[in-house]
C-alpha cells in the first residue's frame, strides 16, 4: 500500500499515527511546503514570549519519521492532484498513491482595504510568520493588530513586554467574538486592559498608509508594525481543482474521505459535522485536526473509524486568565459566578455548550456531557452546576466509568 | 448540673509534624478533632476522646498520640480515680454504669502463672517444619466402645462431630452488636481456615447462609432470629445459657440499633428494644435443658451437634456435669474476662470466675464422673495468644473460643466504648458510614493471618514437648507447671509447681 | 494493563490518597517536612456525594483524548501509561478541556500534571493505593 500525505502538521501527524496503528509496512510519503520538522502551530505565540523554543515546539520527537517509516519531502509544495490516475504533482515530479491524505490546513485571510497592498504587514499563522515578526519588533515598536480573535490576542500576548505598545482593532463589539458572549468577553477585555493593551472595538480600518491606519470614525492610529489577524481561510484548492466537492472547506464524509475516491482530508481545510449545532462547519481546532487525521489514517489503512463527536472547543489563556469554551451557545442559559464566570447552555435536556472564565478546573467533565449527550435528568445537575464532578453521575454510571477499563 | 468528670485522655499533637490534612477530623466519629479555619489550626477536644486510636493509626505523619491525662484527684489508695469517676457519672445520670469488652480489673491471669514444658535429651522434640504435626480436632460426643459387626468390621458409631483444622473458633457475637462487615469478615475467615464462627443471638443475615458449613447458630433466651432454616443453616447449634462478661443477666440491644437488616435478621420490628431475658423461661432444671437440646436435635434430624454455653461461675463443675448428662455434645465455658458489646459495669467487673480455674475443675469433675467423653469442652473468655491456647488444651479443653482477639485482629483497639455504637473501626456499630470502614477483604485477611500464625506457634510448642498431635496434648497437665501459685490454686488447676 | 480502580463501596473519604499522592510526588523522605504549610495539589481527587465518596485519577484510557488534543506533544503514552513531559507543556489546558474524568490538574508552576502511576517518583507503585486504609483503591488488571 502506498500512502501520500500532503501536509506536516497536526492532521498529517494524526494520519501517520492512524495508518501505522494498522499498517506497519506500507510506504508513506509526506509532502510539506515548509522546511521544518513537524511543529505545533498554536505554539508560535509561546515561542515569541519565550515559553517554548524551537526544540520544544516539535510536535513529535526527532525520530518520529524514522520510527514511523515516513519518507519526508520538505519544502516541496504539492501543485496538483490527479484523482483519476491516483497521482500528485510536486516540484515537476509525479508521485502515485493508493490512498491520499490532504491535510494542507489554512492560510491567513487578508480583507481588502485601501492602501494595504502598498505597505508592509505581517500575518500570524506559521513558524516563519512568527520568526519574521520576531526579527522586526523591538522595545520601541508600536504594534497594531487587526483582529481581536484567538490569533490576534495570542499574538498580542506573545509580543507583550517586547514592544512599546499594542493596539488592537476589531470590527465586532468584543474580543474573542467567535467563542465568547459579551459578558465573558468584557471580563477578558478588562483583564487585558490591565496590561495596557489598547482596544478599538466596533471599528475597522478604512485606510492604511505607511505607519498609520485610519479607522472608520477617522481615528488615526500610528504604528511601526502591522499584524493582520482577522481569520483564516481553508486551503481547498488542491481538492477543488481535482473536481472534489468543496464548500467553504473541503467536504468529507464521517470517515474523512472526500468526494474523490481514496482521497481523504482532515484538519483546518475540511468541514466537520458539529454535533452541537447540527451543521457542517469548519472547526479549525487542534484536537479536531488530530482526531480527524488519525481516524482518516485508520480508514486509509482499512480500518473503520468515524468522526462523530466533533464540536467547537477552545482552551486559551491570556496573561494568566484561563478561558475554556465548548459547544454552542444556542439554548437555555444557566449562569453562575462561582469563582469566575460560568455559563452553561442546555438544549433538549442535554448540556450543549459552556463558557468558563477563570476557574476552569475539571472542565472536561462538562465537555463529556456535551460529547456523549448525557441527559441531565439522569444526573445531579444542581451539584454539577457548581462544580464539574463525577459524583453528580448516578451510581451505575459511576461504577461503569470508574470500574472498567476505558 | 456541673460536669465533674475530667477527660481521661489527652490528644497530643506534634505541631511540627501536623500538616493539617484533617484525616483525623474526618475519621473521628466522636468529633474530637476539628479544624479551626480562623486559627488555621487543628483543635482537639480531648474530653470526647475514647482512646480508640483511629486517628493515631491513620495520621499520615504520625503527628498524634493519645496520653493518659495527668490531671489528678488527691491521691487516695482507697478512693481511686476510677471509683470517684463512677460515682460522679451515676450521681449525674442516676443510671446503671455500662461498660464494654472484657473485665479490665487487675485480677490474676492464671495463664500467666503457668509455664509449658519442653523435651530435652530423653524424649526428643519434633521439628514441625520437617515432620507432620496434627492440629485437627473433632468436637462432639465420643463413642463409648469400639463395636464390630459379625464379620469383624468396625461399625461406625461415632456421633456427629464438628471438624476443626485448628482448635480455635470465633465465639458468639451477634449481628447488631457487631456490624455486617464484621460478620462477613468472620464468616469468610472461618471458611478459609476450615473452622467456625458463631452468629450470637442476632439471627443469621440472609447473605451469610452460604457460609453455613462454617457457622454455629445460637439459640439464646430471646430466641431472636430462630426458625427452621436458621437451625438447618449452621453446622452446629449453640444454646446460650450465660455469658462470661455478664453471668446471670440477659441482654439488651437498644431500639436505636434495631435498624434495617438487623431488625429483619432478628425478626423483630424496627426500633423495638431487643431484650434477652436473664434466664430461658422454659429452662429451670437440667431436665428442661435436656428438652431444649433434644427439641433442637429433633428439628435438625440429629445431624448437628448441640453446644451449651455457660458462664464460668462458682459451681461450674456441677453445672457442667449436669449439662453433660442433658444430651449436649459440647460444653462451652466463658470466663469472667470474656468480652461484651455492653454490660452493666458492676456485673462485668465483679461476677464470675477465671476460666483457667473453671476449665480445670470441670475437666476434673467430668473425668471423675466418667463422662468426659460424653462431651467436648470449649473455653473462652480472653484467650490472648497461642500460649494461652496450648495451656487451655493441656488443662483439658478440646478447643478455644476467641472473640476479643478476633476483633483486635480486625482493628479493635479495646477502647471499650462499644455501647456507644460509634465504633470508629466499623466493628461495633450500625452507622453505615462507620460500618464501611471495615472492608472484609482486609479484615478477613487479618483474621486468617492471625489464626494461621497461632497455629504455627501451637505446632512449635507441641513439637517442643515432643507431641505431634493436639489430641495428645489435651488434658496433659504434666506439660504445665505453676509459678507463684498457692497450693490451693495448684490443686484446683491440677498442676505441679515449677521445679517440682 | 494494571490501573488504579476506585471502589466507592469502601471509600471513607479520608483523603489519605490525596496526601500520599502529593507526598510521593515531592520525592522527599518525610511527609511532615514535604507537605508542611503547603496547599497540596494532588493527582487524585476524592469526590463526595451525600455519604458516598470515591477517588478519581487518570484512567489511562486506551485511546486517550488528552494525548490526541495536546497541542505540544507533552502528553504521551509509554507502555500504556499516559505520561506528561512537564518541560514541553505550556499550560494551555486543552487537556483539562477534554479529559472526561477531570483528572488533569493545573499546577502553580505553569504546567499541568496528572497521575503517572508513580512510575517517575520514588514510590514506584501507586502511593494512593499503597496508603489506602480500606482497599477502596486497587491497582490491578481488569
Amino acid at each position: 500500500m502506498k500512502y501520500i500525505i500532503i501536509g506536516n502538521s497536526t492532521a498529517a501527524v494524526g494520519a501517520v499515527e492512524g495508518i501505522r496503528s494498522i499498517d506497519k509496512k506500507g510506504d508513506i510519503d509526506l509532502f510539506s511546503s515548509e522546511e521544518y520538522h513537524t511543529y505545533s502551530r498554536p505554539l508560535i505565540s509561546y515561542l515569541l514570549c519565550g515559553k517554548t523554543d524551537m526544540e520544544k515546539m516539535k510536535y513529535r520527537p526527532d525520530d518520529f519519521y524514522v520510527k514511523n517509516n515516513v519518507k519526508t519531502h520538505f519544502s516541496l509544495p504539492v501543485e496538483k492532484i490527479d484523482a483519476l490516475n491516483k497521482t500528485i504533482y510536486a516540484g515537476g515530479e509525479t508521485f502515485s498513491y493508493d490512498k491520499l491524505m490532504v491535510a494542507c490546513g489554512s492560510r491567513p485571510f487578508i480583507p481588502p482595504a485601501e492602501g494595504l497592498s502598498d505597505i508592509n504587514y505581517y500575518t500570524f499563522g506559521s513558524l516563519n510568520d512568527a520568526l519574521k515578526l520576531q526579527d522586526n519588533i523591538n522595545k520601541e515598536s508600536k504594534v497594531l493588530i487587526v483582529g481581536a480573535g484567538l490569533i490576534g490576542l495570542k499574538c498580542a500576548e506573545g509580543i507583550f513586554g517586547k514592544v512599546k505598545s499594542i493596539t488592537i482593532v476589531d470590527m465586532t463589539d468584543r474580543v474573542l467574538s467567535s467563542v465568547l458572549d459579551k459578558e465573558a468577553s468584557d471580563i477578558v477585555k478588562e483583564h487585558l486592559k490591565k496590561y495596557d493593551f489598547n482596544f478599538y472595538l466596533s471599528r475597522f480600518v478604512k485606510k492604511y498608509s505607511p505607519n498609520t491606519a485610519t479607522l472608520d470614525d477617522d481615528t488615526v492610529i500610528p504604528f511601526d508594525v502591522l499584524i493582520i489577524a482577522v481569520g483564516v481561510r481553508p486551503n481547498i484548492e488542491l481538492v477543488k481543482d481535482a473536481a472534489g466537492k468543496t464548500e467553504r472547506g473541503i467536504w468529507v464524509d464521517e470517515r474523512g474521505e472526500t468526494s474523490l475516491k481514496d482521497v481523504y482530508a482532515a484538519g483546518d481545510c475540511v468541514m466537520s459535522y458539529d454535533i452541537t449545532t447540527d451543521s457542517e462547519r469548519i472547526l479549525a481546532l487542534l484536537p479536531n485536526a488530530y482526531s480527524g487525521g488519525y481516524n482518516a489514517g485508520v480508514n486509509m489503512a482499512g480500518g473503520n473509524e468515524k468522526n462523530d463527536c466533533c464540536m467547537p472547543m477552545n482552551s486559551i489563556g491570556f496573561m494568566g486568565l484561563h478561558i475554556i469554551t465548548a459547544g454552542s451557545l444556542v439554548g437555555q442559559k444557566i449562569i453562575d459566578y462561582n469563582g469566575g464566570y460560568k455559563k452553561l447552555v442546555v438544549k433538549d435536556g442535554c448540556l450543549n455548550g459552556f463558557i468558563l472564565v477563570g476557574n476552569v478546573e475539571r472542565a472536561g467533565i462538562y465537555t463529556r456531557l456535551i460529547r456523549e449527550k448525557i441527559p441531565l435528568i439522569s444526573l445531579d445537575f444542581d451539584k454539577l452546576k457548581i462544580h464539574p464532578c463525577l459524583a453528580s453521575f448516578n451510581e451505575n454510571e459511576r461504577q461503569r466509568i470508574l470500574g472498567e477499563e476505558v | 448540673m456541673i460536669n465533674y468528670i475530667n477527660p481521661q485522655y489527652e490528644v497530643e499533637r506534634d505541631a511540627d509534624r501536623c500538616i493539617k490534612c484533617r484525616v483525623c477530623e474526618r475519621q473521628c466519629a466522636n468529633l474530637v478533632h476539628l479544624y479551626n479555619e480562623e486559627a488555621d489550626k487543628m483543635i482537639s477536644y480531648s474530653e470526647k476522646c475514647v482512646c480508640c486510636h483511629r486517628c493515631v493509626s491513620l495520621c499520615p505523619t504520625r503527628a498524634l498520640k493519645i496520653v493518659k491525662s495527668n490531671n489528678t484527684f488527691k491521691e487516695n489508695a482507697n478512693w481511686s480515680d476510677q471509683a470517684m469517676r463512677e460515682i460522679y457519672i451515676q450521681a449525674e445520670s442516676g443510671g446503671v454504669l455500662l461498660s464494654s469488652m472484657g473485665n479490665p480489673q487487675p485480677f490474676p491471669v492464671y495463664w500467666d502463672k503457668m509455664l509449658i514444658n519442653a523435651s530435652q535429651v530423653t524424649n526428643p522434640s519434633i521439628d514441625p517444619l520437617r515432620e507432620p504435626m496434627e492440629t485437627k480436632v473433632y468436637l462432639g460426643k465420643k463413642a463409648e466402645e469400639t463395636v464390630r459387626d459379625e464379620n469383624g468390621n468396625l461399625v461406625c458409631n461415632t456421633p456427629v462431630q464438628l471438624e476443626l483444622s485448628t482448635p480455635i473458633m470465633f465465639s458468639a457475637m451477634s449481628y447488631g452488636s457487631i456490624s455486617y462487615n464484621a460478620h462477613a469478615s468472620l464468616a469468610r475467615a472461618a471458611k478459609e481456615l476450615k473452622i467456625y464462627y458463631n452468629t450470637g443471638e442476632g439471627g443469621l443475615h440472609e447473605d451469610f447462609y452460604e457460609f453455613g458449613a462454617n457457622t454455629i447458630v445460637q439459640v439464646a433466651s430471646g430466641r431472636f432470629g430462630v426458625y427452621k432454616d436458621y437451625l438447618e443453616a449452621g453446622a452446629a447449634i449453640e444454646i446460650k445459657m450465660g455469658q462470661g462478661a455478664k453471668p446471670g443477666i440477659g441482654g439488651h440491644l437498644p431500639g436505636e440499633k434495631i435498624v434495617g437488616d438487623v431488625s429483619k435478621t432478628r425478626m423483630i420490628p424496627k426500633g423495638t428494644d431487643a431484650i434477652s431475658p436473664a434466664p430461658h423461661h422454659d429452662i429451670y432444671s437440667i431436665e428442661d435443658l435436656r428438652q431444649l437440646v433434644y427439641s433442637l436435635k429433633e428439628a435438625t434430624a440429629y445431624k448437628k451437634p448441640v453446644i451449651v454455653k455457660i458462664a464460668a461461675v462458682h459451681n461450674v463443675a456441677a453445672i457442667a456435669s449436669g449439662i453433660a448428662r442433658s444430651g449436649a455434645d459440647i460444653i462451652a465455658i466463658d470466663g469472667f474476662r470474656g468480652g461484651t458489646g455492653a454490660a452493666p459495669t458492676r456485673i462485668r467487673n465483679e461476677v464470675g470466675i477465671p476460666i483457667e480455674l473453671a476449665l480445670a475443675s470441670v475437666d476434673q469433675r467430668l473425668r471423675e464422673e466418667g463422662i468426659r467423653n460424653e462431651v467436648s469442652l470449649v473455653v473462652g473468655g480472653s484467650i490472648r495468644n497461642s500460649g494461652d491456647i496450648v495451656k487451655a488444651i493441656a488443662l483439658g479443653a478440646d478447643a478455644v473460643y476467641i472473640a476479643s482477639g478476633a476483633l483486635i485482629a480486625m482493628g479493635c483497639h479495646l477502647c471499650r466504648s462499644c455501647h456507644t455504637g460509634k465504633c470508629n473501626w466499623g466493628i461495633a456499630t450500625q452507622i453505615p458510614e462507620l460500618v464501611k470502614r471495615l472492608n472484609p477483604d482486609v479484615a478477613s485477611r487479618r483474621l486468617v493471618n492471625l489464626i494461621s500464625a497461632w497455629t504455627h506457634e501451637i505446632k512449635e510448642m507441641m513439637g517442643g514437648m515432643g507431641i505431634n498431635s493436639i489430641e495428645a496434648l489435651r488434658g496433659n497437665r504434666l506439660m504445665l507447671r505453676g509459678i507463684g501459685l498457692t497450693d490451693k490454686e495448684l490443686k484446683i488447676l491440677g498442676i505441679k509447681h515449677a521445679g517440682e | 494493563m494494571k490501573r488504579v480502580y476506585a471502589d466507592e463501596k469502601w471509600c471513607l473519604g479520608c483523603k489519605l490518597c490525596e496526601y500520599n499522592c502529593a507526598f510521593a510526588n515531592t520525592n522527599q523522605p518525610d511527609m511532615a517536612v514535604a507537605l508542611k504549610n503547603t496547599e497540596i495539589v494532588p493527582r487524585i481527587k476524592v469526590e463526595e456525594t451525600g455519604k458516598i465518596n470515591f477517588a478519581v485519577s487518570c484512567r489511562h484510557c486506551k485511546n486517550p483524548i488528552c494525548i490526541q488534543s495536546c497541542i505540544t506533544g507533552a502528553l504521551y503514552k509509554e507502555n500504556g501509561v499516559v505520561m506528561m513531559d512537564k518541560n514541553k507543556c505550556v499550560n494551555c489546558l486543552t487537556c483539562v478541556l477534554v479529559c472526561p474524568y477531570g483528572a488533569i490538574v493545573e499546577d502553580s508552576g505553569g504546567s499541568v500534571f496528572k497521575c503517572e502511576l508513580c512510575i517517575k517518583n520514588i514510590c514506584k507503585e501507586p502511593a494512593c493505593v499503597k496508603g489506602c486504609p480500606n482497599k477502596a483503591l486497587l491497582f490491578e488488571e481488569r
